[in-house]
């Protein structure tokens, strides 16, 4: 009883939004404490401008994920959809002046295709997810070794992609941030106001009821694997702009936390159930954290294992099945 | 008559891939410059059994309807342990021994006791188990390096009565240890149940979650014999990312060849094996053909993108639409 007196006295707001994303932003304020302890930049505005910069990198990637974690499946083809768009993208810069104009659109088709063999292997061949992503991500990685050879490419990104990832379109605002947020804006309508959003949550949810009430279930999640390998890709452009060249493993350091600012950001990974603002704090929180550990001079050892640490012990919180009955 | 035709279907998956297995062998073997002699076997067997017991491992997993990605890190792991413990006199050998396989065994309970008892979701409960493994192996060689006892290597990557390779004769001892055992117990049947239909096994009072805890356990145990024979191979230990992720990797390609369902409750490690040795002969055959290696990891990804689409076949089998969503 007392528990509904305390909540009955809270703001609306606050009554209304998932605990996972009331947590993980409660995270993020603790994180940017801890942080403003060490060094005194922590909180300056140029300081988190360009955290927010890295973030929309993994925004973009994590929106992807997020589309297919809310099917009930996961993408574990991130690493080289990455890789591949990168290096797709700066191979087709290197073919004249209208190479350089497709550049953007090649490296995202090429990612594109990757969504649709998961999503034909997904959809209609029912090959669970997480099976079928491993195989196309070991194809992915096999083309490119075939086609750089084992190296990292030489091409360089193109001015286009060094603007996207780097410029100022705003002044003060870094155009990824905007990208991100043109995205995200996309992503939120695309859930919460389409048919296809709607269809996304009911397959989530069951499946077999989204296809009895006469949703093309297959489709949809055709879409969503497509849609998800072509924002990989599009992140993978925007870091090889950042970098301004595509590398061999640029994308593994990307699914885990991808899968990460997802889940932590409430989305259930059974599908179904998750906001798209709770990514939006996952993404930012797992930043904040891989930034503080690098201010912290943590080594790689030790972020892997805070980072397993972190979201095994999340999932525990919030995550966790019900109990077979 | 009835009995053996039983028999003959439950084993299918497994003669399937010993059939694959013994097809793709005798194509290496008779192309192989040096033909089939002790040390070709030798060679192919040393490399084989490594993919082998971590296909074991992923092959207990995989029975109870769930995954572990991270056997190939805790194959790492331990092979990183291996390199500091398994040295120096006899006793200080075996005492090393008995503690990789202990890390193994704890990390397949930590797995297990997530999945199980915290009821989270094997795929992302092992991948991020699989980095604090990871971690932890890096912290142990932040470089490659460190030792093993070699006269204990050496034979055991050598051979017996100079023809049998003694990895296979360790791979039959385990097999029959571990597997044969676990398999005909009540825990090994409970694993079974639990990925067949965990309701009705629930239903029907089977210790699901007994046997579910039993298999992601020896699972580990599994994954650290493997990272010990790794160590006796190449003399040192290494975290290698890539490597981590590819063994896990291919003990999925391993298991789907060898007969193994992914949706639980069928197959067996013997056939996992065979699937694992199959896998490993098919990567061989590219250097027989005298192929680029850089078309060797294209060629692996094809060849697990096609084993796990055969599973698809089952469609064609599918009377009513709804059974397409399970």
């Amino acid at each position: 009883m007392s528990d509904m007196t305390l909540a009955g006295r809270m703001p609306k707001f606050i009554r209304r939004a998932d605990p996972a994303v009331l947590t993980a932003f409660a995270c993020i304020v603790v994180l940017l404490l801890v942080g403003s302890l060490y060094s005194r930049s922590f909180l300056s505005p140029e300081y988190l401008l360009q955290q927010l910069k890295v973030a929309s990198f993994l925004g973009v990637i994590a929106t992807g994920m997020m589309l297919v974690i809310l099917l009930g499946q996961i993408d574990l083809s991130v690493p080289w959809s990455v890789a591949a768009g990168a290096m797709m993208a700066c191979a087709a810069a290197a073919y004249g002046p209208s190479g350089v104009a497709l550049a953007i659109p090649f490296g995202i088709f090429c990612g594109v295709l990757i969504g649709i063999v998961n999503g034909i292997g997904v959809a209609y061949l029912r090959i669970p997810s997480m099976i079928i992503t491993l195989a196309t991500n070991a194809v992915a990685q096999g083309l490119m070794v075939v086609y750089t050879g084992g190296f990292s490419p030489q091409d360089s990104a193109t001015g286009a992609m060094r603007y996207l990832a780097t410029g100022f379109a705003i002044p003060g605002v870094p155009n990824a941030v905007i990208i991100w947020a043109l995205i995200g804006a996309a992503m939120v309508f695309v859930l919460t106001r389409t048919g296809f959003g709607r269809a996304v949550y009911g397959i989530g949810n069951r499946e077999r009821a989204a296809y009895l009430s006469g949703i093309d279930t297959r489709r949809v999640v055709m879409i969503a694997f497509a849609a998800s390998g072509g924002l990989s890709a599009f992140g993978g452009v925007l870091l090889a702009g950042y970098a301004s060249k595509a590398a061999q493993s640029m994308g593994d350091a990307y699914l885990l936390p991808s899968i990460a600012a997802v889940v932590l950001g409430g989305t259930s990974i059974l599908g179904g159930r998750g906001s798209y603002l709770g990514t939006v704090a996952g993404v930012i929180l797992i930043t904040l954290l891989q930034s503080i550990l690098s201010v912290m001079q943590m080594p790689e050892a030790g972020r892997q294992i805070i980072y397993g640490v972190v979201i095994v012990a999340m999932l525990l919180l919030y995550g966790r099945a019900p109990a077979s009955r | 008559m009835r009995d053996s035709r039983y028999w003959l279907a439950e084993q299918r998956g497994t003669l399937l891939a010993l059939g694959i297995f013994i097809v793709m062998f005798v194509i290496y073997t008779s192309n192989h410059p040096a033909g089939f002699t002790a040390n070709v076997v030798q060679t192919a067997a040393n490399k084989g059994v490594l993919l082998a017991f971590v296909a074991m491992a992923q092959t207990l997993v995989v029975i109870t309807a769930g995954i572990d990605l991270s056997v190939g890190m805790i194959f790492l792991l331990t092979n990183c342990l291996a390199s500091w413990l398994v040295v120096g006199m006899p006793t200080q050998t075996a005492l090393g021994v008995v503690a990789v396989l202990a890390v193994g065994l704890v990390c397949g309970a930590i797995n297990g006791a997530i999945v199980i008892y915290g009821r989270l979701q094997p795929i992302v409960a092992t991948i991020a188990t699989g980095a604090v493994y990871y971690g932890i192996g890096l912290l142990l060689r932040p470089f490659p390096g460190g030792s093993v006892n070699e006269d204990l290597a050496d034979a055991l990557t050598g051979r017996v009565f100079g023809v049998v390779p003694a990895s296979l004769v360790v791979l039959l001892a385990i097999v029959l240890v571990i597997w044969v055992p676990f398999s005909r117990s009540v825990l090994g049947r409970a694993a079974y149940a639990a990925g067949s239909s965990e309701t009705a096994a629930y239903m029907s009072g089977v210790p699901i979650r007994r046997g579910k805890f039993a298999a992601y356990t020896l699972a580990g145990l599994l994954a650290s014999i493997g990272g010990l024979f790794l160590t006796f191979f190449t003399y040192t230990g290494e975290a290698a990312y890539a490597s981590g992720n590819s063994y896990t990797l291919f003990s999925i390609a391993a298991v789907v060849l060898g007969g193994v369902s992914l949706f639980g409750g069928k197959g067996s490690a013997i056939g996992a094996i065979f699937g694992a040795l199959a896998f490993r002969t098919i990567g061989d055959l590219l250097f027989v053909f005298d192929f680029d290696p850089l078309w060797q990891p294209l060629f692996q990804g094809v060849i697990l993108l096609v084993a796990v689409s055969l599973g698809a076949f089952a469609l064609f089998r599918v009377r009513n639409r709804l059974e397409w969503f399970l």
